[in-house]
């Protein structure tokens, strides 16, 4: 029990989770509708729903030592076809619709992941190309068409809007989301070969890994997740034009980042990337709550990703210090125990 | 004393491939060939493509891109990145607006604004040379710091009104030609860097560290000092890129230029510059940019919409680096696993 309790109070999660307490008190003290309002409290855990889906999708493509920049374009795609299906196909049910449009973005992952994996190119160029490509696509299709709220069902918007005890339903499929792929990173062994691929590519591959595949899927659940996000940006925000998902690749890879997700692969996990969005998003609601003009939330935001990498480097030297020492110990008495620990 | 000098010149002539498949065979001859053949093609099929118009219309709009495309080669062929260049060129272009119209003399405006892209550069350098941390990550933030920097400055407002003389300066096209001065400051520019790159010592040791930096460590190289100096450049000249920005738009505003540095690091990429540093020319970025300006051009006076250039973008990007990296691989396959002997290792 002790143990667990240390290791969750050193863990790199908890120090982004504190700083996200620290962010809703202080803003709360200064105004306490912030948080203890139906509206503050339900726009505190509503608002980064979206993102902390694709920061999840992100983070797990991370982790294999890969980037995938065309998330934002994904959303855009998906959230399109999304309404174009209501528009089209009304006598679909809406949960087909809501499924049509995670398998598209998954689709749209299947194609980066195939591009990076078979064709043995930087996922950081793919992704680039792909950002462009689908963004292209999306504004070829849509021209200056949009989608409005009317032309989607109201059930559907509904899973955008409402909420079960409080609790939006938006928040309530994130969470799941996020529970998933914690539990499935953690303790499954496809989950656990994901790091072993993005700590060292070539060793994974010599020790028999299915690179390939692993990388493959990682980039299919992140485009997964963007779709799945599209189709929830619909649900909220009831209208989508071609330039819906702008940009968010960079708050994605940024909420990974901040999170605690190593950028070179191989360490971080879900949940910082989770705290990291809503880390990211609350800060931008607090700031003009606590008297700093909106206007620098940007600058805010940069800095906290510097300060997140530099932290990150600081733990990594003191750890790495750590491990020597304790090499140094075993070299002068060397134990047998010593190596089995 | 003369056998002895034969003998490895000699060896290094079996180790080339023919001077013609040298200069011939390269990624950079084929986005090369591959932009002439758009500039033959279209002129020959799209009404209005061939006249000198066309590129007094698209140089204007690409200088931006080709300064900051220059120090964008040098950094990734070390093996790093910068993704703030855009922000930089933002920040800049704002101070500038905000000197200028506090009344401050114009040439203090200039200088200001530069050292803005010192400083944006040293502070990247900074984290990426002394703390230690990877580029990718330090200048995603950083994008977000300067361009939230420009934001903060100057809000929803918005400065201009430069002086036409300035304007003029910069914009004018050279008598005769449809070429605006801005690309004579590029050219000039163009020739250091090419120069630097490709024929200074320095430019040999840009090469190594991207090829192995531990390697270049031990051949004396001065990894950090030149990765600093070039992460100063690069904030440098796309301080100048955004003051360009502001005066070419005759406005400075919080989110010029926002989204530039994925045009520059496409154009850059499709240019031949491998990403993982290492490998890379100037004349076949150029051509990249170029490349991606002819075409958009070329689409827009066909009656498209001009947003198909981001898939042309898109589908350029990834098919030129997939294209290599298949080519690489049969080229090994052919060669065989150890490769010849005597031939030089494949290089990626």
């Amino acid at each position: 029990m002790l143990h667990r309790l240390t290791r969750f109070v050193t863990a790199r999660e908890t120090g982004i989770l504190l700083a996200l307490v620290l962010v809703v008190a202080v803003t709360t003290l200064v105004n306490p509708r912030f948080l203890f309002s139906g509206d503050g409290f339900r726009d505190l855990i509503l608002s980064p729903s979206i993102l902390l889906l694709v920061a999840v999708g992100q983070a797990i493509v991370i982790i294999t030592r890969n980037v995938d920049l065309s998330v934002g374009s994904t959303l855009g795609l998906s959230a399109y076809l999304t309404g174009r299906v209501f528009i089209d196909a009304p006598w679909l049910p809406w949960p087909t619709v809501f499924l049509i449009g995670i398998l598209f973005g998954g689709l749209l992952g299947l194609v980066n992941g195939a591009l990076v994996s078979f064709a043995k190119v930087p996922s950081l160029v793919i992704t680039l190309g792909t950002l462009y490509a689908f963004r292209g696509i999306n504004v070829l299709w849509t021209g200056s068409d949009r989608i409005n709220a009317s032309d989607m069902p109201r059930e559907f918007l509904a899973l955008g809007t409402s909420s079960v005890a409080g609790i939006p339903y938006l928040t309530i499929i994130a969470v799941v989301v996020l529970l998933v792929a914690g539990w499935f990173l953690r303790t499954q062994r496809a989950g656990r070969e994901l790091y072993a691929i993005g700590s060292d590519p070539a060793a994974a591959h010599l020790y028999g890994l299915k690179v390939t595949q692993r990388t493959l899927a990682a980039f299919i659940v992140c485009g997964a997740l963007a779709g799945l996000a599209g189709v929830l940006y619909a649900a909220r925000y009831g209208t989508v034009n071609s330039q819906a998902g702008y940009g968010w690749e960079l708050d994605a890879v940024g909420a990974a980042v901040i999170g605690g997700v190593a950028i070179f692969g191989g360490s971080g996990t879900v949940w910082g990337a989770a705290i990291g969005a809503y880390l990211l998003l609350t800060i931008s609601r607090a700031l003009p709550v606590v008297g700093v003009p909106d206007f620098w939330q940007g600058a805010v935001v940069g800095i906290l990703i510097l300060g997140a990498i530099v932290l990150d480097r600081l733990l990594a030297l003191r750890t790495a210090k750590r491990l020597t020492d304790v090499h140094a110990r075993e070299q002068k008495t060397p134990s047998p125990k010593g190596v089995a620990s | 004393m003369t056998t002895a000098l034969a003998a490895p010149a000699r060896t290094y002539r079996d180790h080339g491939r023919p001077l013609w498949r040298r200069i011939l065979l390269t990624h950079e001859m084929a986005i090369i060939g591959l932009l002439v053949l758009v500039y033959l093609a279209a002129s020959l099929t799209v009404k209005g493509f061939a006249g000198p118009l066309t590129i007094q219309y698209l140089l204007p709009d690409l200088a931006a891109v080709l300064l900051i495309a220059l120090p964008m080669t040098l950094v990734i062929v070390t093996g790093e990145i910068d993704l703030s260049v855009a922000s930089t060129a933002g920040l800049a272009g704002v101070a500038f607006g905000i000197a200028h119209a506090s009344g401050w003399p114009i040439g203090v405006a200039l200088v200001l604004a530069l050292l803005v892209g010192v400083v944006a550069g040293a502070v990247n350098g900074f984290f990426i040379t002394v703390v230690g941390l990877p580029s990718l990550a330090v200048t995603i933030g950083t994008l977000a710091l300067f361009r939230g920097l420009a934001v903060g400055l100057i809000g929803t407002d918005r400065v201009g009104g430069f002086p036409p003389e300035l304007r003029s300066l910069a914009l004018d096209r050279i008598p005769g030609t449809p070429i605006p001065n801005i690309i004579v400051v590029f050219a000039v520019l163009a020739i250091a860097f090419a120069v630097v790159l490709h024929f200074t010592p320095v430019g040999r040791s840009i090469f190594a560290i991207g090829l192995s930096s531990e390697a270049a460590r031990f051949s004396g190289v001065r990894i950090e000092r030149t990765k600093f100096v070039l992460f100063v450049v690069s904030g440098l000249v796309s301080a100048l890129a955004g003051i360009y920005y502001a005066l070419k738009t005759n406005v400075s505003l919080a989110e010029n230029t926002a989204g530039l540095e994925l045009s520059v690091i496409a154009a850059v990429l499709l240019g031949g510059v491998s990403i993982f540093g290492g490998r890379g020319a100037l004349h076949g970025v150029i051509a990249g940019v170029l490349l991606i300006g002819f075409i958009g051009s070329a689409l827009r006076l066909a009656g498209l919409t001009s947003d198909v250039i981001s898939i042309v973008t898109g589908v350029l990007l990834v098919a030129s680096v997939v294209t290599t990296s298949f080519l690489a691989r049969f080229r090994r396959r052919r060669v065989g696993p150890g490769g010849k002997k005597g031939s030089p290792r494949p290089v990626e």
